[in-house]
């Protein structure tokens, strides 16, 4: 394939309910976004054919664009594009259809290889069902029973460093073994297990599963404490997810003939522009996709790439589980007027069993809302928990750390170093109003410091990702140009004072040589209008009490960028607390959400 | 665009039902094709593998896992008795043996001298699947299982608890608003599927375990109540396994809601038949719902009425699903091409409507409504 040639590309993601198709072509010397379409995935029956699903969603963009893509039997995409200007130059998939790749890992030490385990089938795009490990407090039948009962798409077996002992990670063989775990797809297919442990234990963990399981090999994921060897792992599961999981489900084998690269599950891709991005851009990255079954947070910082599956946080079939997770007050202290609890279950309930509803009167839309703010929020807190430093290695300590006897393990995510957060899915991506996507991730985040905020227009960071792959000039020039939409700046400084205070003195020297200046005070919220594209040089100064990540009290200077929302002065102060007086407190809400011109004033 | 696809649920008065009845792994079948089956008849059976026990010898008899070997009594692939001995230490001139005894019945399946543990084996666990609905084997799959087949009246539920459940149905409630409560569940009500309105209470199905009726069919169900039902926050909608001693299917919603009067009027008709029911619900890619079967004598291929509604219409009947008016039954006016904002502010596409019971026309999403699928 000659890259140069590419001109006209079609990508697509089979996500578990929807198929969507993007169509990018260069124009004008540059890669576009031109048009998108989509259409139900077709795993399950009556059409038991991932490819009727991606032909129907192709079909949408062919009528759309204007212009031939599907052969005249509509069976089959027409590569490389003809003489008269017939089909695609290149076409490229991802998929999590049929509930994505579902993986169990395995460690010696929970905290250590077991964690290491589910980092690394968290980045290959898997939802981790259970971490097993020796030290993990169920006994061994349980252990097996639980085996048996989750029937994982895949197992990844780890634990010992090489030339540790053997014993433990042998003995997890053993329990596997002895569970002889079935596949979730098909009767009579063997389940890979996928072993990277102590390389010195790989013959004894043949001998154990060779033949009752389609056992496979690489390299020590964890090969000693003070190293995560993840990648060779991670590629591992990716090859066995298109060689065992997606050749036995529904058409993908045809599927995979169609495409010119390998098929990658849809969070993998979206981890890997993600890293792109940071890596280009030189930034700290929080990305969040809010799903209607799970919640997938990706995070770059200090160049390491982390990312979780919250696979029961969502809005539509896991809404409920955010209720119970969250709890009545937590979902309640966003609602922003007086509702019976028994009202709010059954609403919650209602979306529960019918997810495919949208909120029609303002108020659902409010409540709606208010279980997005608690489902980011509890993802990012597992994000936060997952996304952390390797635990039990020997540091390096001198007489100057005396007094700051920080653990291992300590989360990598610092908000006050976050440069952008990016948000994704339905609930941010088509919020009626942009406000209501700053605020709700502003709310569920709690950015501190000076963060860039921005929202995925229409969730193609999938199909940008596998693009990736092959084509990164046009992989980013459409991630900058059509996917990403600039909110603006949210500035928030850290601490608590007391209402009313004044929290901030802020000076904005505009794009056009004028100057703002801005007293913020404390428990208020504050937008200054600029637009996308604008930067805008700042000063703020903190009070005492109050911290913009160089100390409290001291002033910060750095460039601020604009977006559709602006620069949003968020001096409500972090932690965030809200009144506990409900009067109060839907006071509060309501003179925020006017600041933000968040909702309709009727 | 002038129709739209809006899958609804089946509320059917003759049609053909057909389920399969697989095992979790393979078996035997006992009946064959055209066979005429029973819902309590065994179709077919098998033996999953016993629950296994690991024991780690070397650590009870203080030895290395590799000297275990030495002292193993039974060796891999015997059958032991719970108590048995299975390795013993030589002790010192016969005397001061350590003993390991099997903590079960079964099999001694492997003997592990890298970790020093053996894994017993329960017997194999013996498995049923039930015909379900009185009907005809429609296909066999071998060693798995089987497709049964009946005709009659089959109604898909929105939410359900518990399992399959055979028993001949009652109507409790008069009319499909008429609440469920305690009051209404009689002794006579015991080892039947009864039929409520628009609601069961708290109280109504507590007495109706108490009293032992098999299954609770109704039009809303609140969800303050199942929670301190089941005891817990329903976190993802996933039941079925349940085990609360009866089965509820709920056919509109969480709240007080009628229950569509068709659903009403066909259970009505049916009053006293036996019927099958199914609480399991999943909501997820592959959804479940839960569902009402009554299979009729005599009802043919020819006696089917209507087919798969695929598409909304201009006067298609549909029933709306989300606030405002939910619950209410109402017929398409008319299916505007281009989205339209809605009070939200959000662009969407719409659906004009006409309130089957005032005449009220209004404008709500088309994910808002589904079609009653006749």
């Amino acid at each position: 394939m000659d890259i140069d040639k590419i001109e006209s590309i079609l990508a697509t993601d089979c996500g578990s309910t929807t198929t969507k198709a993007i169509l990018i072509e260069k124009r004008d010397g540059e890669f576009r976004l031109i048009v998108r379409g989509e259409a139900p995935t077709t795993v399950e029956a009556p059409v038991e054919d991932v490819t009727k699903g991606v032909l129907n969603a192709v079909a949408e963009v062919q009528e759309l664009a204007g212009r031939q893509i599907l052969n005249d039997a509509q069976t089959d995409i027409i590569k490389p594009r003809d003489k008269a200007g017939r089909g695609v130059d290149l076409y490229v998939s991802t998929s999590s259809a049929g509930g994505g790749l579902q993986m169990m890992v395995t460690g010696v030490v929970k905290t250590m290889s077991g964690e290491s385990a589910a980092r690394a089938a968290l980045g290959a795009g898997a939802i981790v069902m259970d971490v097993m490990a020796t030290n993990d407090g169920r006994l061994p039948h349980q252990k097996i029973q639980r085996i048996r009962h989750l029937r994982p798409d895949m197992i990844l077996l780890s634990g010992g460093v090489d030339g540790g002992t053997t014993s433990h990670v042998t003995e997890l063989a053993e329990i596997i073994a002895a569970a002889s775990p079935k596949a979730r797809l098909g009767i009579g297919y063997e389940l890979p297990v996928l072993y990277a442990g102590n390389k010195d234990a790989a013959p004894l963990i043949k001998e154990r599963l060779a033949g009752k399981v389609a056992l496979d090999f690489t390299e020590n994921l964890r090969p000693t404490l003070e190293k995560e060897n993840l990648m060779p792992a991670r590629h591992k599961i990716q090859q066995l997810f298109l060689e065992h999981v997606m050749s036995h489900a529904p058409g993908y084998p045809n599927l995979m003939k169609m495409t010119d690269v390998d098929i990658m599950p849809t969070p993998g891709a979206v981890g890997d522009i993600m890293q792109l991005i940071s890596r280009r851009k030189g930034l700290t990255v929080v990305g969040v996709d809010i799903g209607g079954a799970t919640t997938d947070v990706f995070s770059v910082f200090q160049g390491i790439y982390n990312k979780s599956v919250s696979a029961n946080y969502g809005m539509s079939y896991s809404i409920s589980n955010v209720f119970a997770e969250a709890g009545l007050e937590n979902i309640m202290r966003w609602v922003p007027f007086a509702m019976d609890e028994r009202d709010l279950r059954n609403r919650v309930k209602n979306k529960m069993i019918r997810p495919t509803t949208i909120p029609s009167l303002l108020e659902e839309l409010m409540v709606e809302q208010a279980c997005a703010r608690e489902a980011l929020r509890l993802s990012f807190e597992q994000h936060r928990a997952l996304a952390v430093g390797l635990k039990g290695i020997q540091q390096e300590r001198t007489i100057g750390d005396v007094f700051d006897q920080t653990m291992t393990g300590q989360t990598l995510v610092n908000l006050k170093d976050l440069n952008m957060l990016i948000g994704s899915g339905g609930v941010l991506s088509h919020a009626p109003r942009r406000q209501q996507s700053a605020m709700m991730m502003i709310d569920a985040f709690l950015p501190e410091g000076i963060t860039q905020l921005t929202v995925d227009s229409i969730f193609m960071m999938p199909q940008l990702g596998v693009l990736a792959k092959v084509h990164e000039q046009a992989a980013l020039s459409v991630f900058d140009k059509d996917c990403l939409i600039y909110l603006g700046t949210c500035i928030s400084p850290t601490g608590v004072l007391k209402d009313g205070a004044v929290a901030l003195e802020a000076t904005i020297t505009m794009p056009d040589g004028s100057t703002i200046k801005k007293v913020c005070k404390f428990g208020d919220l504050e937008v200054v209008p600029l637009p996308v594209g604008q930067t805008a040089r700042a000063r703020l100064k903190p009070t005492y009490g109050m911290d913009m990540g160089e100390g409290d009290g001291v002033a910060v200077e750095a460039e601020v960028h604009g977006g559709v929302v602006g620069l949003i002065f968020d001096t409500r102060g972090r932690p965030l607390n809200l009144p506990a007086d409900d009067g109060e407190r839907i006071k509060k809400l309501q003179s925020w959400n006017a600041a933000l011109n968040l909702y309709p004033k009727n | 665009m002038a129709s739209a696809y809006t899958p609804g649920l089946k509320i059917v008065g003759k049609t053909r039902f057909e389920k399969d009845r697989k095992l979790p792994m393979k078996g035997t079948v006992h009946v064959k094709k055209g066979d005429r089956i029973t819902a309590e008849m065994v179709v077919a059976s098998t033996h999953l593998p016993g629950n296994v026990t690991p024991m780690n010898i070397a650590n009870i008899l203080g030895c290395e896992p590799k000297e275990i070997m030495d002292f193993m009594v039974k060796k891999q692939g015997d059958q032991v008795q719970k108590g048995e001995v299975i390795a013993e230490t030589p002790g010192l001139w016969g005397f001061f043996k350590t003993q390991v005894q099997a903590t079960i019945t079964g099999t001694l399946e492997n003997v592990s001298t890298v970790t020093g543990q053996v894994i017993l084996r329960e017997p194999p666990i013996p498995v049923e699947v039930h015909g379900y609905v009185d009907g005809e084997v429609a296909e066999v799959y071998p060693d798995e299982g089987i497709r049964v087949a009946t005709y009659g009246t089959f109604i898909q539920g929105i939410f359900g608890i518990g399992g399959e459940v055979v028993a001949p149905l009652k109507m409790v409630a008069r009319s499909p608003s008429d609440v469920l409560d305690a009051g209404n569940i009689l002794p006579e009500h015991k080892g039947k599927i009864i039929v409520g309105g628009s609601l069961v209470t708290a109280a109504a199905l507590t007495k109706a375990i108490q009293v032992g009726v098999k299954g609770v069919i109704v039009g809303g169900y609140d969800a303050f109540d199942l929670k301190e039902f089941l005891g817990y926050d329903l976190g993802v909608a996933i039941t079925g396994t349940e085990d609360k001693g009866i089965t509820l299917v709920v056919t509109e919603g969480f709240g007080k809601i009628n229950m569509a009067k068709k659903t009403f009027d066909l259970l009505a008709s049916h009053e006293g038949k036996k019927t099958s029911i199914n609480g399991a619900t999943q909501i997820r890619a592959g959804v479940i719902r839960p569902e009402v079967v009554i299979p009729l004598e005599g009802v043919k291929e020819t006696d089917v009425v209507g087919g798969v509604n695929m598409g909304m219409n201009p006067g298609t009947l549909v029933r709306i699903i989300r606030q405002p008016r939910f619950g209410a039954v109402a017929k398409v006016a008319s299916l505007p091409e281009k989205p339209a904002h809605i009070a939200t502010e959000a662009k969407v596409r719409i659906v004009e409507i006409e309130l089957l019971e005032t005449g009220e026309r209004m404008i709500l999403p088309r994910a808002n409504v589904e079609i009653i699928e006749e």
